[in-house]
């Protein structure tokens, strides 16, 4: 008997434990049903950019108050992710953080026999963060890469020629983004291209609400974070994008003017001229109720025409 | 069905057997779930594990590189090392004060003042660990950065000290139990001898519970071990070796939670993650086994 009762622990621990797989594995195909089961909306999918993925979640929510009769599918996955679910022709629209490459827009044209428009959505553009105390107005690309950059040199505030009184440490701390978000990676191409890295021991904070939220309460730090982050108790820096270039500082004009060095436009495309629902939701994503919450998640909105 | 029931359960009445079977199942469920959960955290990572991974980098190199274009480096050795000493320094913290306050409640307090006592406690332990995050951020932030006059103060001194205050809840109330369970007829028979209250406390009573405040302090470290977003907003999350109690450091759990959001499903860093969950389940594993030897050991004794 007791030989009976081991053996049947046995069977209900395989039994449990592939019934857990059946929960896990199953949860998939009820989300689809669920939006399937909305047949009388159109569905528009939408996919690409991990950068833009909250702000496309964020319209698409937004979007769902304002028609019914389309419903937006949004997932990320990256720009390439996007780009190449356009050339097979699986989705309505692709988020990208850069501009298609002409080698892919031929793919698509091929593959699907429609050309992809682009679209301009908002500006991400990226401030340069410092303590409001810090006597530091200006700062060019070159010395950011020396202060971020595996192997950069510069590593205290007496090595950018100005001397922290609030600093006495004199070291310059680094505060940066986990390791995978979408304003790391810009980051770290716009400083140091394709194929270096950052120095370890840097800040890695979780959000960018959070990097200019530590950046005030620190005398020594900088940091980078979205322009529309900033609080009284920070200043931002005007930025040159080489030494001998001219400075300037974050606003509107800078970025719209592509005068800024740290900012890329946000692109959409649509495959083909877009026609019916998703012509409506891309002249919606455009109108100035778009564009309110380009704003509103810290991106730079389009002018307002 | 029959197989379940235990020799002579035929003749108890349905309801008892229904009963009985229920309780069963609830008490498997616990093993289920552990290797349910172990076997789901290993075969997500398994693939890059066996095929891939340079086994000896990820546990001795400090640099963390997961995301990196041309070289990407998956060493965990700084992780593993901010784990471990943030934990040590909570314990510091955590053990003298928790096992004071055990003995305090559990041999000096009068009736009334106990339960009082005891009441706030499990308050303590009630604060989610967030909160305990965002004081470390924003009050015990400005506090270190006052007291040692360094330029920052999210450091594994700020971490240690939320850590340790999560855990002495937990030490104080196992302790309290073990040193209510040793048996009165000690403490009477040590006074009788002649001996003051400390030569009790000190000669008697902790010899004797032994096991179980071995138990709360493991207990609490296992705690410390696992927590994870009071030390992600407290301690920098800084990949860096460990200088000293003021340094900036970050820890495995931290890494996950931080990282594992964003990252592309099946891809190598996601599998890498889920490794790091393996390692975790391993550390926990050995401290528990090292606990139940050791409190073994002290039984043959």
């Amino acid at each position: 008997m007791q030989k009976i009762g081991q053996v049947s622990y046995t069977i209900i621990g395989i039994l449990a434990v592939v019934a857990c797989g059946f929960v896990i594995t199953g949860c998939s195909p009820k989300d689809g049903e669920s939006a399937a089961s909305q047949e009388a909306a159109q569905v528009i999918k939408n996919k690409g950019s991990d950068t833009i993925v909250n702000l496309a979640q964020a319209w698409a929510e937004m979007y769902a108050d304002v028609s019914s009769s389309a419903s937006i599918e949004v997932s990320g996955g990256g720009s390439g992710t996007g780009v190449a679910a356009l050339i097979n022709g699986t989705v309505d629209i692709a988020n990208c953080s850069r501009q298609i490459k002409p080698k892919e827009l031929e793919q698509a044209t091929q593959n699907t026999g429609k050309i992809p428009q682009e679209f301009i959505v908002g500006y991400d553009a990226l401030a340069v963060y410092v303590h409001y105390d810090t006597p530091l107005n200006k700062i060019t690309i070159p010395q950011l890469a020396e202060i971020y950059g595996e192997g950069g040199t510069l590593s205290k505030w007496s090595d950018l020629g100005i001397s922290h009184n609030n600093c006495p440490s004199d070291e310059i701390i680094r505060i940066s983004r986990q390791s995978n978000s979408g304003t790391y990676f810009y980051f770290r191409e716009a400083l140091l291209g394709k194929s270096s890295d950052f120095k370890l021991g840097s800040l890695d904070l979780h959000g960018s609400k959070d990097v200019v939220e530590v950046i005030g309460r620190t005398p020594c730090a900088i940091g980078y974070s979205g322009m529309g982050y900033a609080t009284s108790h920070v200043k931002m820096l005007e930025v040159a994008a080489a030494d001998d270039a001219p400075y300037y500082a974050p606003n509107l004009e800078n970025v719209l003017a592509k005068t800024y060095p740290i900012a890329r436009p946000l692109y959409m495309y649509s495959l083909g001229e877009p026609t019916g629902e998703v012509k409506a939701y891309l002249d919606w994503i455009l109108s100035a109720e778009g564009q309110k919450i380009v704003e509103k998640l810290g991106f730079v909105p389009l002018s307002s025409k | 069905m029959n197989i379940l029931r235990k020799k002579g359960a035929a003749n108890l009445p349905f309801s008892e057997t229904v009963i009985e079977l229920f309780i069963r199942l609830c008490g498997i469920s616990s093993i289920i779930f552990v290797f349910g959960i172990f076997f789901f955290v290993f075969r997500e990572g398994a693939g890059f594990l066996f095929n891939g991974l340079d086994l000896g980098q990820f546990l001795t190199s400090p640099e963390w590189y997961p995301t990196s274009l041309g070289n990407k480096r998956y060493g965990t050795f700084a992780l593993i090392l901010g784990t471990f000493s943030v934990t040590a320094l909570a314990m510091c913290i955590a053990v003298p004060f928790g096992l004071g306050a055990a003995i305090f409640v559990s041999e000096f307090c009068s009736p009334k003042l106990r339960e009082t006592f005891k009441i706030i406690i499990e308050l303590l332990a009630a604060i989610p660990s967030v909160v305990w995050g965002f004081i470390g951020l924003t009050l015990m932030n400005q506090l270190i950065i006052a007291v040692f006059n360094v330029p920052i103060g999210l450091t594994m001194l700020n971490g240690s000290i939320m850590l340790a205050l999560m855990s002495v809840p937990i030490i104080v109330s196992i302790a309290e139990d073990a040193l209510k369970a040793v048996p009165d007829s000690y403490r009477e028979a040590a006074e009788a001898l002649g001996a003051t209250r400390w030569q009790v406390i000190y000669r008697v009573l902790l010899p004797a519970a032994k096991n179980g405040l071995l138990a709360a302090v493991l207990l609490g470290a296992a705690r410390s071990i696992g927590e994870t977003m009071a030390v992600l907003m407290a301690t920098g999350h800084s990949v860096n070796i460990p200088s000293g109690p003021l340094s900036w450091i970050r820890t495995l759990t931290a890494t996950i939670a931080a990282e594992l959001g964003e990252v592309a499903r099946g891809g190598e860093h996601y599998q890498v993650l889920f490794i790091i969950g393996v390692l975790l389940f391993t550390i926990t594993f050995v401290v528990n086994l090292i606990a139940d030897l050791v409190i073994k050991g002290v039984r043959q004794e």
